[in-house]
């Protein structure tokens, strides 16, 4: 299963600026939708303290956690500015089409690189 | 004898590519072209400007009859192949005309797409594609009435413009929240919006339509939301298809276009194809400045250059409409691995955009002053590198090299004279006068004493710069508190700004304003939001992305994600009823922590947040509306017995709470408000540690404000006395009024009184009668938009009902999407 490219939606099933999460194996997953449509995907749970980022507000290509302010790069899931942690990420593509969302739960790097 | 060579299509493409075959092999080929449309080549481009009366269809003719009867070309016009027969190698017409061919050229082009909705069919709706459509609009047109566009891309647009021109009303409907969103990022989308509206054209963004309404031709166009727009035409812009239908029957590999290679050649190899029906590497192009990249090598490959490759092309926009400037090139998302640079002007309506990745620009948004776009667009086709000129790069070719003049000494070298603010008429030399003589050392003094910068705020740099002059080294221009990292305006001048200008949307805001982010941070989306709300009542749209979790979903987060629940109860006052709704919730959705909040309610923690609907319509049933627990907003009202049990109790301070929390909730403020009503002196309900409070006595209502018990610890303030619990509650609105207009976002009532002074609110809620209604009516015009349940619009699904569901759970269950 984890090599397969999952069809979960479209781009317009998620507000611009906003996110929607879709629970796998691996837990919950966000799905960001930024202003400018790009898609990426996020394991749901800051490094902090494991708070939803699916529930912080996007801005750019960051996320901002709901709970205490941490804000989160979603192209790297890196944390930004002195606070160090990192989110796991997921590969997505969207069709220009279709505007179909697919994710994958592959973890390899290679995915990851393909899909931007 | 010389090969024969048919073309199918005579557009852009095609006579680009018979331009370079001849030049380059003169007779080589024997030419036969058949074209659906029924005239000659022409600039498909200009048909804008025909529509619009700005040019005759005569000079925008590229090749003329006489062209094709030079190069010995056959063109059948107005004569549609229907038919491609690879092993006879002929291509058969509508007419019945069969032509043998050595090599074909296939150069459909694209076919307008209508949105298959109700009336599509009707009599009136157009689409705009050919001569022949212009025509059709320009009839239209004749007879007046409103042109509809469906479609806010460079077409639709064009077209409105257009049509506008010819004298008919003309709506846009834009299915996306910001018009051509493909080219431009939403700064730009937006003035690019106000333009056409101030032209007159009426736009309509994130407008559905559901049905084009008429019995045998147009009449209207129904939207989603009910509403419907009367119309005398329909214009679909809303997208193009690549024709493949000639070229898939034909059987040539077709995906979204007619699929072709690097040499332009399709699965067939004596056939070639170019222009908008072909898909190359994946992409479908639209404009034409890849068709004639292709055209050139479609021509040298018929010459018998096999080296000859295309490899793709990046493309850039304009906007034809006479008098306004937009260029748009190549990827603009911003990005980790991107810098952006933006200038914005926002007196001469300029925004700039660069995006930058690895030392060179990748994407550019130009709006309102287009010269450089060309460079910019050279630049990133290149691929050349920007550092040594980063500095300068965005104001552009001529900047490069010269000496920038310095701005400081451009304001020194002013007369006493000039004029420095245009809205209050102030001069340079009041200014510095004021500066020395009163030893003022702040923008804010500055205003104050000469009113300069004091209207629109687009002098202020200039005054600064006066201030710095004066004062030297004594001046320090960060006296002022930024609002957040995205710009240089404190909260007071974003507030004053968005008055004085009219702001109304977040993206006006930071276009207007200058920010130097283009998508805002958690912490200015926010203020902004509050602000714009706050002054445009009814008007405004709140901008649910905007705000944080807790106002968004109308919940607390908790620690581990899920969310508390606080209803509210009227002034502390319940009922057996409520408190039976609230057990029967607990215990239906196993909702883990029930407990009585400081704020005399019940407080429900622990739900999840795809239960919180289902939460919310049994308290909504059980007549409970939200608390707003997690709100800048009005919270509880706590109240003591007061006169009804009390034996001290003077006036009926039940009463007072509840009526004050029915008058006010719902509203939105700069930071939480809370009340209490205490029946007297003894004050039980701690009235004077609130924001606003009420003790009451037996000569009547005192009013309290500005106290505070939770970071910091502050009696509250006496702000008068009166004798009625009407002018109690008239006092209180108006003064809650005067904060939600004045106060900053997230200060709360004692901090905001700290800063304006207690004589300013008493000159306005005390002293003032007349002051004090408008603040109260102006508080009761915003309450009719604000005095909803947010709960029951969300338990009914019909608000924001995607919050609440995941988008798809993989693996564990079936795909669901
Ligand atoms: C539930 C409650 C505690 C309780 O169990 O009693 C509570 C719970 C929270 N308070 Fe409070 N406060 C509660 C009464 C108070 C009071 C007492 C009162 O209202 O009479 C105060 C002091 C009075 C005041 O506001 O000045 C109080 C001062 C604060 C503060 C400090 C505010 C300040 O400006 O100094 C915060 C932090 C903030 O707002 O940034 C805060 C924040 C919070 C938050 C919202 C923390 C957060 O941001 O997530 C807590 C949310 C928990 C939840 O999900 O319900 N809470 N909080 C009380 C809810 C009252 C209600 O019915 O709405
Ligand atoms: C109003 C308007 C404004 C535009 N503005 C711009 C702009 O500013 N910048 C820009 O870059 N691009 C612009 N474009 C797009 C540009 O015009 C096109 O990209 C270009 O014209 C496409 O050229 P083409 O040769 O592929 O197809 P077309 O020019 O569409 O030609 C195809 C021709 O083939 C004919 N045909 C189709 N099927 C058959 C058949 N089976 N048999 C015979 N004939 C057939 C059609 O009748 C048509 O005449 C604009 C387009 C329009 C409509
Ligand atoms: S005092 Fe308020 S903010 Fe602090 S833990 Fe208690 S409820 Fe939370
Ligand atoms: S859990 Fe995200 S910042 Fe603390």
């Amino acid at each position: 299963m984890t090599d397969l490219w999952h069809r979960v939606g479209l781009v317009t099933d998620i507000p611009r600026r906003g996110a929607r999460c879709v629970d796998s194996p691996f837990g919950r997953i966000a799905v960001f939708r930024t202003a400018e449509d790009r898609i990426f995907a996020l394991a749901d749970q800051c490094p902090h303290k494991g708070g939803p980022l699916s529930q912080g507000i996007v801005h750019d290509t960051s996320v901002t956690c709901p709970l205490h302010n941490a804000v989160i790069s979603l192209q790297s899931g890196e944390m930004a500015g002195p606070d160090e942690g990192r989110v796991r990420r997921f590969a997505v593509r969207v069709d220009p089409l279709t505007e179909v969302i697919e994710l994958s739960l592959a973890d390899n790097a290679e995915r990851l690189h393909a899909a931007e | 004898m010389s090969e024969k060579l048919v073309v199918i299509g005579n557009g852009m493409a095609p006579g680009r590519a018979l331009e370079h075959l001849f030049a380059t092999a003169p007779g080589r080929f024997d030419v036969t072209i058949f074209n659906a449309e029924p005239r000659v080549n022409y600039n498909r481009l200009m048909l804008s400007p025909v529509l619009s009366g700005e040019k005759t269809y005569e000079e925008i003719i590229t090749h003329d009859d006489a062209w094709y009867a030079v190069h010995g070309v056959t063109l059948y016009k107005g004569n549609r192949i229907e038919a491609i027969d690879r092993a006879a190698k002929t291509v058969t017409a509508a007419d019945g005309t069969v032509a043998a061919y050595d090599k074909l050229i296939v150069a459909t082009g694209s076919s307008p797409f209508i949105v298959p909705i109700p009336g599509a069919d009707l009599s009136g709706v157009l689409v705009y594609r050919d001569l022949d459509d212009v025509e059709k609009m320009l009839q239209a047109a004749k007879a007046g009435g409103r042109a509809v566009v469906i479609g806010g891309g460079l077409l639709g647009l064009e077209a409105a413009a257009g049509l506008k021109m010819r004298g008919m009303d003309v709506t846009v409907l834009h299915l996306m929240p910001t018009l051509m969103e493909r080219q431009l990022d939403p700064a730009a989308g937006f003035l690019l919006e106000r333009s056409l509206k101030a032209r007159g054209i009426d736009v309509v963004t994130k407008a559905n339509t559901k049905a084009i309404l008429g019995t045998d031709k147009v009449e209207g166009v129904e939207l989603d939301d009910g509403s419907v727009i009367t119309a005398t035409i329909v214009v679909m812009a809303v997208g193009i298809r690549p024709s493949v239908h000639l070229a898939k029957d034909a059987g040539l590999s077709v995906g979204r276009g007619i699929i072709v290679g690097d040499d332009l050649q399709t699965s067939d190899p004596d056939i070639f194809a170019l222009g908008e029906c072909v898909e190359h590497r994946g992409v479908c192009y639209g404009l034409v400045a890849p068709l004639y990249e292709m055209a050139a090598v479609v021509a040298a490959q018929l010459c018998g250059d096999d080296a000859a490759r295309y490899l793709g092309s990046v493309t850039s926009t304009k906007l034809k409409v006479t008098g306004i400037d937009l260029f748009s090139a190549g990827d603009f998302a911003e990005g980790d691995d991107r810098e952006e640079i933006v200038l914005r002007d926002a007196s001469a309506g300029v925004y700039k955009r660069l995006v930058i990745k690895d030392d060179a620009i990748i994407g550019a948004v130009l709006y309102g002053e287009t010269a450089d776009g060309a460079w910019f667009f050279d630049l990133m086709k290149k691929n050349a590198p920007v550092s040594a000129m980063r500095e300068t790069l965005i104001f552009g070719q001529s900047y490069q090299g010269g000496a920038p003049l310095d701005p400081m000494a451009a304001v020194a070298a002013l007369p006493d004279d000039a004029e420095i603010c245009g809205c209050n008429g102030v001069c340079k030399g009041k200014i510095t006068a004021a500066i020395s003589q009163k030893g003022l050392t702040c923008l804010d003094d500055v205003r104050a004493h000469t009113k300069a910068s004091s209207s629109c705020g687009t002098c202020t740099g200039l005054v600064e710069q006066l201030m710095a002059l004066t004062l030297g080294d004594a001046f320090n221009p960060r006296a002022v508190k930024p609002m957040c990292g995205c710009t240089e305006l404190s909260h007071a001048d974003v507030r004053r700004l968005i008055v004085a200008k009219a702001l109304k949307s977040i993206p006006e805001v930071m276009q207007e304003l200058e920010w130097k982010t283009s998508c805002g941070c958690a912490k200015c989306r926010p203020a902004l939001n509050y602000y714009l709300l706050a002054e445009w009542p009814g008007e405004y749209q709140d901008d649910k992305q905007s705000r944080f979790i807790n106002e968004r979903v109308h919940a607390n987060i908790q620690k581990d994600g899920t969310y508390s629940v606080v209803p509210r109860m009227w002034g502390g006052i319940t009922s057996a009823k409520e408190l039976r709704a609230i057990a029967d919730v607990a215990d239906k959705f196993a909702i883990p922590t029930v407990k009585c909040t400081g704020g005399q309610r019940i407080d429900l923690l622990g739900v999840k947040k795809e239960d919180l609907p289902a939460v919310w319509a049994d308290l909504n049933a059980a007549g409970m509306v939200s608390g707003a627990a997690y709100g800048k907003a009005l919270r509880t009202v706590k109240t003591c017995v007061g006169s009804d049990w009390c034996r001290f109790g003077t006036q009926d301070s039940t009463g007072l709470g509840v009526r004050i929390e029915k008058f006010m909730w719902g509203s939105w403020t700069p930071a939480k408000v809370k009340m209490a009503v205490s029946g007297c002196p003894r004050n039980c309900a701690e009235a004077t540690c609130k924001d606003v409070g009420v003790i009451c006595t037996d000569a009547g209502y005192e009013i309290h404000f500005a106290g505070a018990a939770g970071l910091d610890i502050k009696g509250t303030e006496v702000l008068t006395q009166v004798k009625t619990e009407d002018e109690a509650l008239e006092m209180i609105v108006a003064l809650v009024q005067l904060y939600r207009e004045q106060g900053h976002y997230l200060e709360r009532i004692y901090k905001w009184l700290k800063r304006v002074g207690m004589d300013s609110v008493r000159a306005a809620i005390v002293d003032d009668l007349d002051e004090r209604r408008r603040y109260f009516d102006r508080f009761v015009h915003s309450q009719a938009f604000a005095q909803r349940d947010p709960w029951a619009e969300r338990a009914s699904g019909e608000v924001a009902s995607h919050e609440f569901r995941p988008l798809a759970e993989i693996g564990m269950k079936e795909v669901t999407c």
